[in-house]
């Protein structure tokens, strides 16, 4: 569905060039879910604003292929990307406060969708945002369709950007940290949601998140970026079964647990500044099974398992192996 | 841990208006909610948002005044006592908005040695630099500025100075959500090493599980305003009791895809009410799977109970395990 290869975003600043993605790799299947994990600051929102065309400020993106359901993005215009979006790919916002229009009806906001999209009649688009709202499960849609934004609660508030992304039934659907400002038992119910959207909808689902737990309830395939650089992909089972990259490991043994108590273990230090990143792998500050290759060569992403890739020099699931 | 409570709060409760001071609807942020914690203890407050978790940590620390209830620190009212207030301190959720911009690190953790008037001149700059050291920064880092320093770092800072005014009990509000899982981690080790250090009881309020779980002893939930459930933080967290507990539990997701996928598809029902116009009867009736028409007339009060594990208590009329079940 969205293939993209060797995409690079860079900002330039008054203290340099910032480069937030470096040579970033990716395909979407149909109806999967892909999570694209990592730390703030490590690309992963970039990324995906680079696929939809939405980056914002003086940014410089390249990429080798950046495909979306058999459309080239890199030579589509604006006025074509303009129709994919929405039609084919959608973004969902963290939050849904900022995401919606304030002085608008929640029925004009979805409506407009409809008619300028579909060139559907004024009544048509209002009674089909209503069966929209429904979908997503929003109660008595019907009375609540002229309201404003401020008037519902957070949870409330996600379906209603959900409805709006789903509106014209894409088949990519880019979900951009959803549940990240809510309640854990209004962020069950809105994961409840993307997965039956999923189903009826077949639409694939790049998940964008920082929460280790989410990617676990929700993912069939992981990404794991640090420092706007894929350190590695894989199956969800496979990853957090036994990680191959240090970062991957300290990440997940850094995250607590309900079930046992045990002394966290924090990665030491902090992300490396992105304007100058440490030679070698950009993780070698913080890694704790560094070797002699880590601060002279950067690793390349390189699959050694079927399915699984790491940009690692020493990792951690070959060394199980042998040992 | 010696038998006598540190710090205690009675039957605090707390309203506001909202829509405005005077014509606003009054509505309960805290009602009736009484805790204790030991010396060297930590009591974890944890609930959704609006359930009166931060109200309450205003309160313990001074920062709002409850509107009935006690607080008592070593048995005696704290009220406007200056020496006693001192003695409980704060660490706030957001490191970027909790510390003034254009001061310096010396200037921000000396604020408390300045107020009291616990240290001056040269024995003020070697107490801050003690106090740099203590939370793991750099002593030379005291005369930078906030901006120079990641979220975590900032953390630090803020509970160097919560420190400085030697304090017996740290209330953190949510001290450690704004950051990254692993400085988040970094975080919370260090209050626990501290509490190792300096014996201080922590009461931290939080709405994630598995922090509270990594550095709390016994655990109290608050749902809308009210205390629905506590006790030690295995028998809370772990054999939740309150059928709203056991939602919160059913909702964390851990990074363990077996565990995490049976989640799916068991989300709780509804969103927590607006406290302006709470449901009649116990709070969490509408969304309550275990709702009798008894749970829509009376509010049912917290039932407490003692054994080996300590006292756990929990305020349902049908909770997970039956109260003769426990005494059994």
């Amino acid at each position: 569905m969205l293939s993209v290869s060797g995409l690079d975003v860079s900002f330039r600043t008054m203290r340099g060039d910032v480069k937030a993605v470096s040579d970033v790799s990716f395909d979407l299947k149909r109806g999967e879910v892909l999570a694209l994990v990592g730390e703030s600051g490590s690309g992963k929102s970039v990324s995906t604003r680079a696929v939809m065309g939405i980056v914002r400020g003086n940014a410089t993106i390249n990429a080798r292929r950046m495909e979306l359901a058999g459309h080239d993005l890199l030579t589509a215009d604006e006025e074509q990307k303009r129709k994919l979006r929405g039609r084919v790919i959608s973004l969902v916002f963290q939050d849904a406060l900022s995401a919606l229009n304030p002085v608008l009806s929640i029925g004009d906001q979805l409506g407009e969708l409809y008619r300028t999209h579909l060139g559907v009649s004024k009544k048509e688009a209002r009674e089909r945002s209503i069966e929209l709202l429904r979908s997503v499960h929003l109660a008595s849609a019907d009375k609540r369709i002229d309201d404003y934004p401020h008037q519902f609660s957070g949870g409330m508030r996600q379906r209603i950007l959900i409805a709006s992304a789903i509106a014209l039934k894409p088949e990519v659907l880019i979900a951009d940290e959803p549940t990240t400002a809510l309640d854990v038992t209004v962020q069950a119910q809105i994961l409840d949601l993307l997965d039956e959207l999923r189903d009826e909808l077949g639409m694939a689902i790049l998940l964008i998140t920082h929460d280790l737990g989410v990617v676990a309830r929700m993912a069939e395939r992981v990404a794991v970026m640090y420092a706007g650089r894929l350190v590695e992909t894989g199956s969800v089972d496979d990853i957090f079964r036994a990680p191959a990259h240090p970062y991957t490991a300290a990440l997940m043994a850094s995250a607590p647990r309900i079930e046992t108590v045990e002394k966290l273990e924090p990665i030491k230090g902090s992300p490396p500044n992105l304007i100058a990143p440490p030679p070698g792998c950009a993780f070698n500050p913080r890694c704790t099974h560094l070797g002699e290759l880590c601060t002279k060569v950067r690793p390349e992403l390189v699959g050694d398992l079927p399915g699984r890739s790491r940009a690692c020099h020493y990792p951690l699931v070959e060394t199980a192996h042998v040992g | 841990m010696s038998a006598e409570p540190i710090l205690e709060a009675r039957g605090l409760s707390k309203t506001f208006r909202a829509g405005g001071a005077v014509f606003g609807k009054q509505f309960h942020a805290v009602k009736d909610v009484s805790l204790a914690v030991m010396p060297g203890e930590t009591l974890a407050v944890v609930g959704e948002s609006g359930c009166g978790k931060s109200t309450l940590a205003r309160m313990l620390v001074g920062l709002e005044t409850p509107d009935e209830g006690e607080i008592l620190f070593r048995g005696a009212p704290i009220k406007r006592d200056r020496a006693l207030r001192r003695q409980v301190q704060m660490v706030f959720q957001d490191p970027y908005l909790s510390l003034n911009p254009r001061r310096t690190v010396l200037d921000i953790v000396a604020e408390p040695l300045d107020v009291h008037g616990l240290a001056k001149g040269a024995a003020r700059t070697a107490r801050v630099e003690e106090l740099l050291t203590a939370v793991g920064l750099d002593p030379a880092a005291s005369s930078r500025f906030p901006h120079e320093f990641s979220g975590g770092q900032r953390q630090r800072i803020g509970i160097a100075r919560a420190l400085a005014a030697e304090p017996s009990v740290l209330v953190c509000d949510e001290p450690v959500s704004a950051l990254d899982v692993s400085v988040q981690a970094q975080v919370v080790n260090l209050l626990i090493d501290l509490q190792k250090r300096l014996g201080i009881a922590i009461i931290f309020i939080a709405h994630d599980l598995a922090v509270v779980r990594a550095i709390s002893h016994r655990v109290m939930v608050m749902y809308l305003g009210r205390a629905v459930e506590e006790g030690g933080a295995d028998q809370v967290l772990v054999t939740p009791n309150h059928p709203y507990t056991v939602a919160l539990r059913g909702s964390a997701l851990e990074p363990d895809p077996a565990r995490a996928r049976l989640a799916r598809g068991k989300a709780t029902r509804g969103e927590p009410p607006n406290p302006v116009n709470p449901p009649p009867g116990c709070r969490f009736n509408p969304r309550c799977p275990r709702v009798t028409d008894e749970c829509r007339k009376d509010e049912p009060q917290m039932k407490r109970h003692s054994d080996a594990a300590g006292v756990s208590g929990v305020a349902c009329y049908h909770p997970v395990r039956e109260a003769a079940e426990l005494s059994a």
